[in-house]
């Protein structure tokens, strides 16, 4: 008990304790180490809270990408119209994520440095193709987001490493952006399974690229190529996304724990494909889906 | 680990600029329950679930169990108690009696601030959205249908005292 708790207030200074103090545990909003404190998992010598490094917390929109500052806070980003004009995956997935309790403390690069696998915006993340920015007092260092979660909380970060900012290319052409989680229930429910997938359709109905993305039925976020070639060249119809379920049931790689079976998060993996038929008639992508 | 983990805190709390002495990882909710005697402020799942602990930090709904003692430096802090003017009840306070949105209370000061987040955000929410607004308050007796009742019969009240 009575360990420090400092509030750095510029990016240097954070470098500098997190250099010095290498046993301390960094938090952000702190939804998930405050809560791993309270419970006795985790007794840190010390804590570094990154709440006021406001050079940490921005929504920047360049040419080609958005930048995101790891800092920012779920409600900002749910707030934020250029993630709303082209990252809406992104905002299907943070708008299901806690409660407005939650997301108005907790940040985007917390969701990704406790790199749980139900992290209900890593799916969204992944297949948007992020890229994240990485500093010590050293220098920086990029790295790609699926190359950095390792498995359930486990990441690539090195010791006195900081995340500050997480860029996302502007996904061209996709004019189809779907998020689906199943939980217990509909606010505070942790992933049973969630989907991502970014597709794009022609006018006349056939998926010409498609992204497809699972959480919480692998060590880390699920990807399957086979399951996005048996979209590619197809129209959104039973047969085909009934075949595409089942490649996608045969990629998962699901557990048992207290929230649900392994079998039935790798049915509902296929079964949450299903509902990309949804959007099977082109003319109603654009008003109902995208945005 | 070098440094000293008592703090001194200077911040403001329901309006008055305050000055405390406390450990650094103290948890909020304990400091003004415990040493403040705000026990409007309560504590339930003390992980982030139901919202009972709610307060307003610079006016935005925060969980006072999942903050620091240090995080309150600078702060301006709003409790339930903080709200009403005297013994006026703040509008949407009056709504939830009105509208018998109060059975054991428990939940009530955590609803009533995270109201007054919403209603910042949104002054004229659906039912829908006031459902997903409170979604992270939960409540063991009423049923929510008379706290969303409440929350919407105190938009309308207080669109009209601002027009
Ligand atoms: C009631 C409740 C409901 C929840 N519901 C969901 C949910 O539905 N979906 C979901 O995905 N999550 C959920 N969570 C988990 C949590 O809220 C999210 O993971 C959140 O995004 C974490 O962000 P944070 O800023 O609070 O993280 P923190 O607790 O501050 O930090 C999390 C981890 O990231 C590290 N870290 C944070 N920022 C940085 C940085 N910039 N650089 C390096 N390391 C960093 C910390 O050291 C720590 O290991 C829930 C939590 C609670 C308490
Ligand atoms: S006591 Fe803080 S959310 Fe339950
Ligand atoms: S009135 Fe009893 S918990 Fe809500």
């Amino acid at each position: 008990m009575n360990r420090n708790v400092f509030l750095p207030e510029t990016l240097p200074e954070l470098l500098e304790l997190a250099t010095h103090y290498p046993d301390a545990v960094l938090y952000a909003g702190g939804t998930d180490i405050l809560v791993q404190l309270r419970a006795g998992t985790i007794a840190p010598p010390a804590l570094i809270c990154l709440e006021r490094i406001t050079a940490l917390r921005f929504i920047r929109e360049q040419k080609n990408h958005l930048v995101i500052g790891a800092c920012t806070r779920l409600t900002d980003i749910l707030e934020s119209s250029p993630v709303a004009a082209h990252l809406p995956v992104l905002r299907k997935a943070v708008r299901v994520l806690g409660s407005p309790l939650i997301r108005h403390t907790a940040t985007i690069g917390g969701n990704i440095c406790t790199a749980s696998p139900a992290g209900d915006s890593l799916p969204a993340l992944t297949i948007l193709e992020a890229v994240l920015e990485l500093h010590t007092s050293e220098g920086a260092r990029r790295s790609p987001l699926h190359e950095f979660i390792l498995g359930p909380g486990r990441t690539a970060r090195r010791p006195g490493e900081i995340l500050t900012a997480i860029e996302i290319p502007k996904p061209a052409g996709f004019n189809i952006h779907h998020f689906e989680k199943v939980g217990q229930r509909s606010a505070l429910a942790i992933s049973i399974a969630s989907f991502a997938a970014l597709l794009h359709m022609s006018d006349s109905g056939v998926i010409e690229d498609a992204r497809l993305a699972w959480g919480s039925v692998g060590p880390t976020i699920v990807t399957s190529k086979a399951a996005e070639n048996a979209l590619i060249g197809n129209r959104l119809n039973h047969d085909v996304l009934t075949h595409a379920a089942a490649i996608a049931r045969a990629a998962v790689s699901p557990i048992d724990d207290i929230r649900a079976s392994a079998l039935y998060r790798r049915q509902v993996s296929g079964n949450l494909m299903l509902r990309l038929s949804d959007y099977r008639h082109p003319a109603t992508t654009d008003t109902r889906h995208i945005l | 680990m070098e440094g000293t983990t008592i703090l001194n805190i200077h911040f403001t709390l329901n309006g008055v600029d305050t000055t405390l002495e406390a450990p650094a990882d103290r948890r909020v909710v304990d400091i003004l329950r415990e040493d403040m005697g705000l026990t409007g402020v309560k504590e339930c799942c003390g992980s982030g679930e139901c919202g009972a602990c709610t307060i307003l930090v610079d006016g935005k709904a925060r969980l006072s169990c999942l903050m620091l003692a240090a995080q309150l430096s600078k702060r301006n802090v709003t409790t339930i108690e903080g709200i009403s003017t005297g013994n006026d009840l703040h509008p949407i306070q009056k709504s939830f009696v009105e509208n018998g949105a109060v059975q054991c209370g428990f939940c009530t000061p955590g609803m009533v601030l995270s109201t007054v987040d919403l209603l910042t955000r949104n002054p004229a929410p659906s039912s829908e959205d006031i459902r997903e607004g409170l979604s992270g308050n939960l409540c063991r007796c009423t049923g929510y249908q008379m706290i969303v009742e409440a929350v919407r019969t105190a938009a309308e009240k207080l669109r009209g005292d601002a027009s």
